[in-house]
């Protein structure tokens, strides 16, 4: 392989592990103040797709409000879903939670064919859903580089810097943290807890819509299983990363982003059994170091 | 005496009421109707909603019989397509089945009609060994052994190809049936080839296009399905590919153009059915018919299930008789039957028809005839 391959490889692996990174972290948010593995966050993931999809085609907003929009509307019905089916099971042994969010991952897979119907639909900018420019490939020498790539990097970069001001330096911020060590403890500071939580769900929400429309602009097929996959790599990658930690989250983004294209790029004939490397990844760590990359050990109470 | 009039009323009665009972024939058909390749069962579904509009009854013992078709949905997963068949035979009772479209598909259901004895009519599955070593296994469509040569032929003649990236989908037994049947049938033109592999459902594809572009191929040959062809063809140009861009049927879906957009333009593929192809007397009848149903083009998997399924009602009218083995008697036996799609005929213990083939190119976002192939 030569320098130029490489560094293809390196540009490609950078714009997967960005949106990876993107998903992740509102998989860590999520998990990180309630020990939940919201397991629907890959679902949410695809209807952030769909509602700036219909922003477009159904309501006739331009791509700019259709986008604020998606990312405002998911953001809610993640805190609806929080709301309605976590909630009840706030005190519930945590395994109860889990297959909850499992039977809610069914629920909006099994919803969106219902409600949008089981063919693929296109998130093109023929059909007007957002300008070509997003789509300009730029050229350095012969390689070539997405100007989706810098738009996802620095949107990463953004949300990173933004998330960490809310969680270290606002007072929402010090709830969120003093929840994930003792929620009971919180609520007698005089700290409304739930409201702490449907505001992190939202967060995590939201981020699953840009980086939903962010997927849908690079591959630009959309169907109601879309976020599956993305969703499990994503989670992957916030284990990866150490889950429960925003930093970490990023980290095991980019990571699988690079291990993914890297070992189609050195080993071309194992492509076909590239997801089967994400999950052996996600096995060697947890057997290894099951805090992942950032993680750190907190001895459970008993 | 008395216990035995009782018994014989019963009898009566209930025969009596077991003849009466053929009020309608039901026919089974299970296809991709969610699921990545949803866009396949729907057009199969599409044509066959057509085919009973025109035909909604079955001439049986001298009676026009209406026909229901019990639809199941096999998500495009292997697994499920075994559990419909199941299903449609064993709680349905139906004596033939349509469906399945992929190759995956029907292996796995075939697997099941084969051990319950029940004829299946898969309307696209071209691989060769779905119906190899089965009784009860038809099709409408030509297999990938003529599909792969075609294209070979196709590719050195027409589009000049000389050094060739396969992109194989390893979940696939379509795929890799028919990327090999390319494979050899390139190499005796002269043609080289290289593969590259992909699982279905995938939809980054850079690295191995990165990979592939590095030993600088003229043609990129996607013997897989329409939305990871229309993904394929995005990335491709995306990182400067400018040769030709070829495919099997299984690239015969609108949503190639809708998703694939610009990136998809000159793409050629072979397929079995085009509105401007003359195939046989019925074709234009059907495509008149088609536009005023659902004022669009007809597709090639539409018109196949259309096929499909008056095959099995002219099983059904030569069997007279609802039992599967006769109905399987009678499809094998099955002389000229005049397909919007081409004639079928199938040889002496083959489900195989003999069959034309169209190839067709994407030009300004619309799927036109490049040429007809007569085996």
């Amino acid at each position: 392989m030569n320098m130029q391959t490489f560094l293809q490889h390196f540009i490609n692996a950078l714009s997967l592990g960005g949106i990876y990174a993107l998903i992740a972290i509102g998989y860590t948010m999520v998990y990180g103040i309630l020990r939940l593995i919201n397991f629907a966050h890959g679902d949410v993931f695809t209807y952030g797709i769909y509602f700036a999809f219909y922003a477009v085609v159904a309501f006739f907003f331009p791509w700019w409000m259709a986008f604020i929009f998606s990312i405002f509307v998911t953001a809610l019905l993640g805190a609806a879903i929080e709301r309605v089916a976590y909630r009840p099971l706030r005190n519930a042994p945590r395994i109860s939670a889990l297959i909850t969010a499992i039977g809610v991952s069914f629920f909006l897979e099994n919803f969106a064919i219902v409600a949008f119907g089981g063919r693929a639909k296109s998130f093109n900018p023929q059909t007007g859903i957002y300008p070509t420019t997003f789509l300009k490939m730029l050229r350095f020498g012969n390689i070539r580089v997405p100007l989706l790539t810098f738009l996802t990097l620095g949107v990463v970069a953004l949300v990173l810097i933004v998330l960490l001001w809310i969680v270290y330096h606002t007072k929402v911020g010090m709830a969120m943290r003093a929840i994930s060590k003792d929620i009971t403890a919180t609520r007698l500071m005089g700290v409304n807890a739930d409201r702490i939580v449907s505001f992190t769900f939202m967060i995590g929400s939201g981020l699953a819509a840009i980086g939903g429309i962010l997927w849908a602009m690079k591959y630009p097929q959309i169907y109601p299983f879309t976020g599956m996959i993305p969703g499990l790599k994503a989670f992957i990658a916030a284990v990866v990363g150490g889950i429960g930690s925003i930093q970490g989250a990023m980290i095991g983004g980019f990571t699988l982003g690079v291990a993914e294209i890297m070992i189609v790029a050195f080993f071309p004939s194992w492509a076909g059994y590239k997801d089967a490397f994400a999950y052996a990844i996600l096995l060697v760590m947890l057997l290894f170091r099951p805090t992942g990359i950032l993680g750190v050990d907190v001895p459970e109470k008993v | 005496m008395k216990r035995f009039y009782v018994f014989l009323v019963i009898a009566v009665v209930s025969l009596s009421v077991f003849a009466e009972e053929v009020t309608e024939v039901k026919i089974g058909a299970g296809w991709e109707m969610t699921g990545p390749i949803a866009g396949f069962g729907q057009m199969s579904w599409d044509g066959v909603k057509l085919a009973m509009k025109l035909r909604p009854t079955v001439n049986l013992w001298g009676k026009e019989i209406p026909v229901k078709v019990v639809l199941l949905d096999n998500k495009g997963d292997k697994a499920e397509a075994a559990n419909v068949v199941k299903r449609l035979i064993d709680f349905e009772n139906v004596p033939v089945i349509l469906g399945p479209c992929t190759s995956s598909c029907a292996l796995a259901a075939g697997a099941i009609a084969e051990q319950r004895k029940v004829a299946m009519l898969a309307n696209t599955a071209t691989n060769p060994l779905v119906t190899q070593n089965r009784r009860y296994i038809f099709r409408a469509c030509f297999t990938d052994v003529l599909q792969g040569e075609l294209l070979a032929k196709f590719a050195w003649e027409e589009l000049k190809a000389r050094h060739v990236v396969i992109m194989v989908d390893v979940a696939q037994d379509y795929v890799v049936g028919l990327a090999n049947y390319f494979k050899k049938a390139f190499a005796k033109y002269g043609g080289t080839s290289f593969e590259e592999y992909y699982n279905t459902g995938d939809q980054d594809f850079t690295a191995q296009l990165t990979d592939a572009l590095s030993h600088n191929p003229d043609t990129i040959f996607m013997p897989g399905y329409y939305a990871e062809i229309a993904l394929i063809s995005k990335q491709a140009r995306e990182l400067g590919f400018e040769g030709s861009l070829l495919a099997g049927d299984g690239a015969d879906a609108p949503e190639l153009i809708q998703i694939g957009g610009e990136f998809v333009e000159g793409l050629c593929y072979t397929t079995y059915f085009h509105q401007d192809a003359d195939l046989s007397p019925a074709t234009k009848p059907f495509v008149e018919a088609y536009w005023k149903e659902y004022n669009r083009r007809p597709d090639a998997f539409g018109a196949l299930a259309f096929d499909a399924y008056n095959l099995a009602l002219d099983a059904i009218e030569k069997a007279q008789s609802l039992d599967p083995e006769e109905i399987r008697n009678a499809l094998a036996s099955m002389k000229d039957f005049q397909g919007v799609a081409g004639t079928i005929t199938y040889p002496e213990g083959s489900g195989d028809p003999i069959k034309p083939a169209v190839i067709n190119t994407v030009e300004n976002g619309q799927f036109v005839l490049k040429t007809v192939v007569r085996p």
